[in-house]
């Protein structure tokens, strides 16, 4: 299975049409799925707080938007999610590589990674962790929850998820 | 001038387009100026409403204008080179320079020292920037409007603000009528 365009797929079948992201080595493939449908725009933003306040924009403007991000943006965006999305009851799928965890070759990573969760749960923000490649089965119903419910969304992806990191 | 004159006077300029208000004392004088479901206040996220703003007009056809600061835009310098990057005609960000965090009691910002944000938006590829006085601000918000074309407006005016209450509105309330007026 090639969970990029599996992801990919399940977006344009959810009318997931505005997409921004900031890249992690492990979000290269689903980014460049993610550039290349016609279906999906994509604007790639500088910090994902700014990235946030773009989705906000096109949610009201009637669009169904999604973050990728890597979960050390957890640490950037906290004041965002409670004072604009949530606050304002907007919903939005984040798609976060969850560096830092099983296969992890960069030491730094773990530093946020032992955060992220406990972050996300003192939020309250629904959580799901994708720790084997056929967890991807579970996106498409989480992108419906997302916009049934009108929340963020957070969805934890590792290293072992995406196949890890080769001979590094 | 300060912001709330300005606002004062832009009000019928941008009351038939959907407004986008910066956080603190801009959207309580827009909200007590001329409180309508077009505009969208932010009660929170310093930084945002040039985001927020982009995204909204990327997404559909209606004029979007963001009002921002120009301690708000410093906070956010990473959304000029996207707006730069994702031109979108039906967008304005009109940038308040008072030279100061007005709603926080006047600290100055870089923008009121040597910082030039109208020069930091050309740089960042911002395509068409303009630079007026306060008193200017209408004459150049209708220029853009008309102009159909996306531009960046830098007003310079004083520091100074009015004493002005909270807006108590709920933010599901505020969201919600602003999205029946975006898609109506
Ligand atoms: C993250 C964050 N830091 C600080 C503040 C406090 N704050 C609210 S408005 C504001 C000043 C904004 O200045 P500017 O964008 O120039 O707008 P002005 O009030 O001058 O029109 C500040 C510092 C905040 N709300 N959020
Ligand atoms: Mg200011």
């Amino acid at each position: 299975m090639n969970i990029d365009k599996k992801i990919a797929d399940d977006l344009v079948a959810n009318d997931v049409s505005f997409v921004t992201t900031v890249p992690c080595k492990q979000l290269a493939g689903v980014i460049e799925e993610v550039e290349a449908r016609k279906e999906i725009f994509h604007i790639p933003a500088n910090k994902e707080d700014e990235g946030m306040g773009l989705c906000a924009g096109a949610h009201m403007g009637g669009k169904r938007p999604m973050i990728i991000m890597q979960n050390t943006a957890i640490g950037v965006t906290i004041n965002t999610l409670a004072t604009l999305t949530q606050y304002y009851r907007m919903p939005l799928p984040m798609l976060i590589s969850y560096r830092g965890e099983l296969r992890e070759p960069v030491a730094c990573q773990v530093e946020m990674a032992v955060h992220t969760k406990a972050l996300l749960a003192q939020m309250n923000i629904p959580t799901y962790h994708f720790h084997w490649q056929k967890d991807v089965e579970e996106f498409d119903n989480i992108l419906k929850y997302t916009f049934m419910c009108n929340k963020p969304v957070a969805i934890l992806t590792d290293a072992n998820f995406w196949g890890g990191y080769g001979d590094q | 001038m300060i912001r709330s004159e300005i606002l004062r006077e832009i009000a019928p300029i941008l009351n038939p387009h959907l407004v986008v208000c910066n956080i603190g004392l801009p959207s309580q004088e827009l909200h007590m100026i001329d409180d309508n479901e077009r505009n969208f206040y932010m009660l929170g996220t310093m930084g945002l409403s040039s985001s927020i703003g982009l995204g909204l007009a990327l997404a559909q056809d209606k004029t979007v204008i963001s009002i921002d600061g120009d301690g708000s835009v410093l906070t956010n310098l990473g959304t000029l080179p996207t707006i730069a990057n994702n031109v979108a005609d039906n967008f304005i960000l009109l940038i308040i320079d008072n030279g100061s965090y007005g709603s926080t009691g006047d600290q100055p910002t870089y923008a009121g020292k040597k910082t030039k944000l109208e020069a930091v938006a050309a740089a960042c590829g911002c395509e068409n920037v303009v630079t007026c006085q306060d008193v200017d601000t209408g004459k150049a918000l209708q220029a853009a409007i008309d102009s159909k074309k996306m531009t960046v407006i830098v007003s310079k005016c004083d520091s100074g603000n009015i004493k002005l209450p909270v807006i108590t509105m709920d933010p599901v309330v505020i969201k919600h009528r602003f999205m029946q007026a975006v898609a109506s």
